[in-house]
């Protein structure tokens, strides 16, 4: 039955996968995964010997039927020694987890990035991703390429901010969370180490939409970042068999809130479409980037993401089919 | 040894012959304390009645990936509601319901320090209460459609902040919050003052019920804890509507300062809601077993130090907002601490009851499974204290569970098990035995078939507040579970109310002691007088009834 | 109640005559003090964190200056409700009066201050709540602090008029004292205020 739950497939969502927290594809993430480990080890022991006295006790000197209800037990009223061991020995416990604590602190938090490290910059908005690569002057949305090597070499610097409310960025097979705040940069830093598409949610509650607003990192072997980039660096792609549905598009109004760089599309409010058709999903997440998805997407984001920003435009039929064929063409 | 045979007293009606508008009069005018205790603990049960509806409704959007049961607004709606609801609403009133009702008692005095500061704060929390719910019709603004707040319970700016909370919802989060925060305040002020200066003679400090010990403790908490979040209201109240810029980022204000003092409040809350069930476990726990409290000057000291280091834990919430390390190894290490007196506690009541006779009934089985519980919540604690793991679980549903298992496996259950110890005691009714063991077995098995699969479903990368969720990540079933869990929690409340009901009207006469108990407040008639004592007793040990009881051998014959 | 007279010892009488414990009303003033003191520390906490982080002006050296006279009076109504205190003590009635008559002038004198200082700020140097943080720390830490020397000063007033009007105000010593706490507390909130404003405020920015 778990199975058989695992893989319903519903059309028009984007493949899943599990990202369980010990999954750890990163450096941080394995740092936090030891530490994860020896804690719950510690914890499961605690709670082994602990719960079992307690079921023991129950079970021992519970009144069974026939028992003497008049006769008062012995009463005890304490031991001094029983009271120092069980002080002493959490106290002891306690000081091995805050040593193994500020050693993986440490690891995580103070690690300097390399001369050579990518550096990406993440802004959260509500409901979707902006994602800046400043080194190599563009701008794209929701989904993060960045370049994975096995022997983490090429280490991801990531600088976190928010245009509005407070988000949190959170892979769970990458490493844990960093909150995305207005007004404040926060560092985090990922290095997968095997090419492939990794999942999460924003996870800090940040309006309506916060459920659905997803993240994907996608992580390149090194030559394919490059192709990545390059394609990503270059204006939107001119495709003259859309000429028509492009000057379509340019007369709506999408063009105020969304660049197109190389067109008159020049609004910064929404993610910026350049390179739409090279992300695997849309809406942050909640459907597959094809024709269908688009279609949806375009006709009314209400209905596939109730409360986004993005409205219906009340498109005719013929209108959407040349929005769609021209965001087709935005390879 | 022989125990002693209580006269049977006629019990004194609370409300003889009385018209209805009579009867309403002496409730609504009434300055004492056990009548405020009782109205503290009813309106919290109506309260928490109206959450559990919203936790329902939650659970079954939630049984399904991508279910529409409700829109995301709505559903936002729900857990903000749900969330504060339970603490300010349900958790508040219980610790002031339970310390009014009893503390006089215990301590052998007849009222409190301050009977009409007492009606006042009950009052002003029931006036907070309402002023939240009243959203659902005015916080779309008076004009426009009605709204409750929808920005969780701990209400993060800047999504507080005018630009992204329109309409007056967000006010009347604010204000009610902080109105009925003042009601605690007060009755926390009172009952300090009580145990402090309304002792009967003999009853030194070292010989006040462990229970008093911790309402103290607790009313000492909620004294330098509370403020902080009324401080914060008051500036989100200053931004919201003269334009102050104290979380508006825009203008350089600073978004993580609302998280400080949330947080500076928010985590010695969680020790005030959980304070009551410690103090009814101390009560409930020797009495069931026929056996002194276990280390008892372990036990306050553990609860004192509780009271001091649960003031500098706070940002153990805040291991992502990006502290320094140095920080964060600090919050660390002082969350990690906190769980020593915590553990301590736990092992003295599990000593208390090595070596007793235990009688199996309901009010010992729900400290039992209080115990079991909140030693697994007092675990999920450690884990979420060693940051870098709560890097990974931090607000995902794991911290659900981990809550949940502390406030419903751990508070709930002692406030249950004192519901059924002290039932007697108020209504001079027994509370029927039969259904307390359904009510504790369904709502036992119930809360665990919620709450255990939350945990997996949080390390499977699960964010909280989430209205809906896509299938493929291995949380369908987990949830389809815990939203089975609710089923079995609805019916044992179900069966609780049935029982309050049938027993307060059909009930079987309760003797003035029928639990055989050592404490000062079962020395008088059930329900007490007015008066509480016709003459106020005076003790020579912390077990005044056990002296009594047993002249041949004296528990002051020890101290 | 048969059990509860077998539960007194035997040497209860003389238990009961020595049982001493503190008056419930100087424990809940001093619990009502601390409160009050957090969430002062909240204000004052805000207005330090925020010190230099205005993005516009006008700044605290722009505008603020030094409320030496209205501090000085401030404080010696701490002396003057002593005085006063001391006077109903010994049953002297017109100089108890005097006292307070002092005490809720130098309070008002204070108060009135701070108006004109705010009329000043906002009408000439154009600084209100919402200018800058500067206006939202200042205005609210300050104007926390006068809406307590406004409740202080009502229960003054309220002392002194009834015990013009000949209310016997000897048989309230304690509350009058418990009233002098509270004022005392006022002041010593000031202490904190002026220290953080005027000499913190002002030096670092």
């Amino acid at each position: 039955m778990l199975n058989l739950l695992l893989q319903v497939q519903v059309p028009g969502v984007p493949e899943r996968r599990i990202t369980n927290i010990f999954n750890a594809a990163t450096t941080p993430a394995d740092a936090e995964r030891q530490a994860a480990y020896l804690t719950l080890a510690v914890c499961a022991a605690i709670f082994v010997v602990v719960g079992g006295l307690i079921v023991y006790t129950v079970w021992r000197f519970r009144r069974k039927p026939g028992d003497d209800t008049h006769q008062e037990p012995p009463q005890v009223y304490g031991s001094n020694q029983i009271e120092a061991a069980w002080t002493v020995i959490p106290i002891l416990i306690v000081f091995v987890l805050i040593g193994v604590s500020a050693r993986v602190i440490a690891s995580v938090q103070n690690a300097s990035p390399p001369a050579k490290a990518l550096k990406i910059r993440v802004v959260g908005h509500q409901w979707w991703w902006e994602i800046q690569y400043p080194d190599y002057h563009f701008t794209t949305a929701n989904e993060i390429h960045v370049p994975a090597t096995p022997d983490g070499s090429q280490a991801t610097y990531l600088e976190l901010t928010s245009a509005d409310v407070n988000h949190s960025f959170w892979l769970p097979e990458l490493g844990g969370k960093t909150d995305l705040i207005a007004n404040r940069i926060n560092y985090t830093w990922i290095d997968p180490k095997q090419p492939g598409a990794y999942v999460g949610n924003c996870a800090q509650y940040c309006g309506t939409e916060h459920a659905q607003m997803l993240l994907r990192v996608i992580a390149d072997k090194p030559e394919d970042f490059k192709t990545w980039t390059k394609n990503q660096q270059k204006l939107a792609a001119d495709d003259p068999q859309v000429a028509q549905a492009r000057d379509a598009f340019g007369g709506l109004a999408c063009v105020n809130c969304h660049m197109i760089r190389g067109t008159p599309a020049v609004g910064r409010f929404g993610p910026d479409l350049t390179h739409l058709m090279s992300r695997q999903t849309i809406g942050a997440g909640v459907l597959v980037n094809d024709k269908k998805g688009l279609r949806d997407w375009v006709n009314d984001p209400q209905d596939s993401k109730p409360g986004c920003f993005m409205p219906s435009m009340k498109l005719t039929d013929g209108e959407l089919d040349q929005v769609v064929s021209y965001l087709q063409s935005l390879k | 040894m022989a125990t002693i045979d209580y006269p049977l007293q006629e019990p004194q009606a609370l409300t003889p012959e009385f018209s209805f508008s009579e009867t309403l009069y002496k409730w609504v005018a009434t300055v004492d304390h056990k009548r405020l205790g009782l109205m503290y603990v009813v309106s919290a049960l109506f309260f928490f009645v109206v959450a559990g509806i919203m936790a329902s409704v939650i659970r079954l959007q939630l049984a399904a990936p991508l279910n529409h049961i409700v829109d995301p607004d709505t559903y936002n709606r729900l857990f903000t509601m749900h969330g504060t609801t339970m603490i300010f609403l349900v958790g508040m009133p219980m610790v002031a319901g339970f310390s009014n009702y009893l503390v006089p008692l215990m301590i052998g005095t007849r009222d409190m320090a301050f009977p009409r500061l007492n009606a006042f704060g009950f009052w002003i929390f029931l006036l907070g209460g309402f002023l939240l719910y009243f959203s659902y019709i005015g916080g779309g603004g008076l004009s426009g459609a009605g709204s409750a707040p929808d920005m969780g319970w701990f209400a993060y700016a800047p999504l507080t902040e005018k630009a992204f909370s329109r309409g007056a919802a967000a006010d009347y989060w604010a204000l009610g919050v902080l109105v009925s925060g003042l009601g605690s305040i007060a009755s926390a002020i009172n009952v300090v003052a009580t145990t402090l200066c309304m002792r009967c003679p003999g009853m030194t400090l070292s010989r006040m019920p462990m229970f008093v010990w911790v309402m103290l403790v607790d009313s000492w908490l909620i004294i330098v804890a509370l403020p902080p979040l009324s401080a914060a209201q008051i500036m989100l109240e200053l931004d919201r509507h003269l334009g102050a810029n104290f979380f508006d980022t825009q203008s350089g204000g600073s978004a993580v300062l609302w998280q400080h003092m949330f947080w500076i409040f928010g985590h010695p809350e969680v020790y005030i809601l959980i304070f009551p069930a410690f103090a009814i476990l101390s009560e409930v726990i020797p009495i069931f077993s026929r056996k002194p409290l276990f280390g008892r000057p372990a036990m306050v000291g553990a609860v004192v130090a509780i009271g001091f280091i649960s003031l500098g834990v706070w940002a153990h919430h805040m291991f992502c907002v990006g502290m320094t390390s140095w920080s964060n190894t600090f919050f660390a290490a002082s969350s990690m601490l906190v769980g020593v007196p915590t553990g301590i506690k736990i092992f003295n009541w599990t000593a208390t009851m090595y070596g007793g006779k235990l009688k199996m009934e309901t009010p010992l089985l729900f400290c039992i499974g209080f115990l079991l519980q909140f030693l697994v919540a007092g675990l999920t604690g450690i884990m979420l204290a060693v940051a870098p793991f709560d890097w990974q679980l931090h607000d995902s549903y794991f911290v659900v569970a981990h809550f949940h298992f502390t406030l419903v496996g751990g508070l709930v259950f002692g406030l249950f098990a004192g519901i059924y110890y002290w039932f007697p005691k108020v209504t001079g009714k027994l509370l029927d035995e039969k259904l307390g063991k359904w009510h504790f077995w369904l709502f036992c098995v119930g809360f665990n078939l919620t709450f255990i699969p939350l945990h997996w479903v949080g390390m499977l990368g699960m964010p909280r507040r989430t209205f809906t969720y896509f299938p493929g990540r291995g949380w369908e079933t987990w949830n389809l579970i815990a939203s089975i869990g609710v089923l079995f929690q609805t019916a044992g409340i179900l069966v609780f109310v049935w029982n309050l009901l049938k027993s307060s009207l059909r009930g079987v006469q309760a003797p003035d002691d029928p639990w055989d108990a050592w404490t000062l407040e079962w020395a008088t008639s059930s329900p007490p007088a007015e008066y509480n004592f016709e003459k106020l007793p005076v003790v020579r040990s912390s077990r005044p009834l056990w002296d009594l009881k047993h002249p041949n051998d004296p528990d002051w014959k020890f101290e | 109640m048969a059990a509860q007279d077998q539960a007194i010892p035997e040497n209860a009488l003389e238990m009961e005559r020595e049982w001493k414990l503190p008056d419930r009303g100087t424990v809940g003033i001093i619990f009502l003090i601390i409160t009050e003191s957090v969430l002062f520390t909240m204000f004052a906490g805000a207005y330090v964190i925020y010190i230099g982080k205005s993005l516009t002006g006008p700044y605290p050296k722009d505008v603020l200056e030094m409320p030496i006279l209205a501090s000085i009076c401030l404080f010696s109504s701490s002396a003057t409700i002593v005085f006063a205190e001391n006077a109903l003590k010994r049953h002297n009635l017109a100089l108890f009066k005097l006292w307070w008559a002092a005490t809720i002038l130098l309070g008002g004198y204070f108060l009135f201050a701070t108006g004109v200082e705010w009329h000043k700020l906002i009408y000439e140097d154009h600084l209100t709540i919402s200018t800058n943080l500067f206006g939202t720390t200042f205005y609210s830490l300050v104007g926390l602090h006068a809406s307590h020397v406004i409740v202080g000063l009502v229960f003054l007033l309220v002392v002194f008029i009834t015990t013009m009007m000949g209310f016997p105000i000897a048989t309230q010593e304690r509350r009058v004292k418990f009233l002098s706490w509270y004022w005392h507390f006022v002041d010593g909130i000031w202490v904190v205020v002026f220290s953080v404003v005027y000499i913190l405020g002002l030096k670092i920015w």
